[in-house]
């Protein structure tokens, strides 16, 4: 556990200066600020409404600001029913968002149109954006949809994050050279 | 109007248009009538009979009949609280009705959801496009032969639409007192 955590502690210093890697840096500073881009479709919404309200809370994992401007989130949570018309706005709005970005399906909906096998509906958010965590459920409960948030929130931990950027520019920069 | 009745509505309405039908079906009076006629009699419903509401408009398909169409105008009069249903038949290869969205507001997007879910054209519409389904949908999705799981389809810029699976059958849910792993929607034959 200890030659595996990203943050060494020495007592001495008495935390005024934390050694880390920028990796983990970012990625611990990246997934505990989560703002949400609300994409409420369908009654997943109310759940969604639920869990950053006071009983459940979303705020606890950093996720409670819910930003209306796609330019200022970090996560689309897609809550509800997809339907072909509304799929066109939806993927505008996750074009608009800036890098890094991640997608959560909440619900069956969502996930793979659920029980709307119609000719309306988008078989799955999946078909025209790329999702990270699925959230099973009809609607998901409020917890569901923490433990979600949190299986991002571990997912971005193991981002690379720059060192993939380091890499390339490193490549990059030999090219140059040559 | 205020002592208007549904019989001196009918009768006002037989003197001066020509009723091919007249249905009475418990309390309920439906007149089938002219297509041609239908925008004047629209306009003399509301503006002589006192039926200042429309509340609804919609198609039928009747697939495999002819006529094929028919559109039903739903009117209602507030002060003497009368409902008067009227049809006018539509065939498949002229699909055009005159609008009534200048007599009511109210028809606008009515027969804009006409149109889209059935095709029939409302001849002097401010703006007959779709409402529903987006713009260059090729399909007229509530026509009888068009299937529940769709037709697959380009969508400009962004994606496609396939067909939805169905597997074996239309999602459905069964009205019992039976659990809710029973109750809920799977893929069912209609019987």
């Amino acid at each position: 556990m200890l030659e595996t955590s990203p943050v060494a502690y020495d007592s001495k210093i008495e935390g005024n200066v934390i050694f880390t890697r920028l990796d983990a840096a970012m990625n611990w500073m990246r997934k505990n600020s989560l703002w949400p881009m609300p994409m409420g479709l369908a009654c997943c919404a109310i759940e969604l409404m639920a869990a950053g309200a006071s009983r459940f809370d979303i705020a606890r994992f950093g996720a409670e600001v819910m930003r209306f401007s796609p330019r200022q989130s970090d996560v689309m949570i897609v809550a509800g029913t997809v339907t072909y018309k509304m799929a066109l706005a939806v993927k505008r709005i996750w074009d608009q968002m800036p890098e890094p970005k991640w997608c959560i399906a909440m619900g069956a909906c969502a996930s793979s149109g659920g029980m709307y096998r119609s000719y309306a509906v988008l078989q799955g958010i999946d078909q025209l954006i790329p999702v990270d965590v699925y959230i099973s459920g009809c609607p998901p409960r409020p917890e569901a949809l923490i433990e979600g948030l949190m299986k991002l929130q571990r997912k971005i931990d193991t981002e690379p994050a720059l060192r993939d950027q380091k890499r390339e520019f490193l490549a990059s920069f030999s090219g140059a050279a040559r | 109007m205020a002592d208007a009745s549904l019989s001196s509505t009918v009768t006002a309405i037989s003197g001066k248009f020509k009723v091919l039908q007249k249905i009475e079906f418990r309390g309920e009076t439906t007149l089938r009538v002219e297509r041609a006629e239908i925008k004047e009699l629209a306009r003399f419903c509301r503006d002589d009979l006192g039926f200042t509401y429309l509340l609804d408009l919609t198609g039928v398909d009747h697939f495999g009949e002819e006529p094929r169409f028919e559109v039903v105008y739903e009117l209602y009069h507030f002060e003497a609280g009368l409902h008067l249903r009227l049809k006018i038949s539509v065939f498949e290869d002229e699909l055009e009705v005159p609008t009534v969205s200048d007599i009511w507001a109210a028809a606008d997007w009515h027969e804009r959801e006409t149109y889209d879910m059935y095709g029939i054209k409302f001849a002097g519409h401010p703006d007959l496009q779709r409402i529903l389904m987006w713009e260059g949908y090729p399909f007229h999705p509530l026509r009888k032969d068009f299937p529940l799981a769709g037709r697959p389809s380009e969508m400009p810029d962004v994606a496609f639409s396939k067909a939805a699976p169905l597997a074996g059958g239309p999602f459905v849910t069964v009205p019992s007192t039976a659990t809710t792993k029973d109750r809920e929607p799977r893929s069912r034959e209609i019987p």
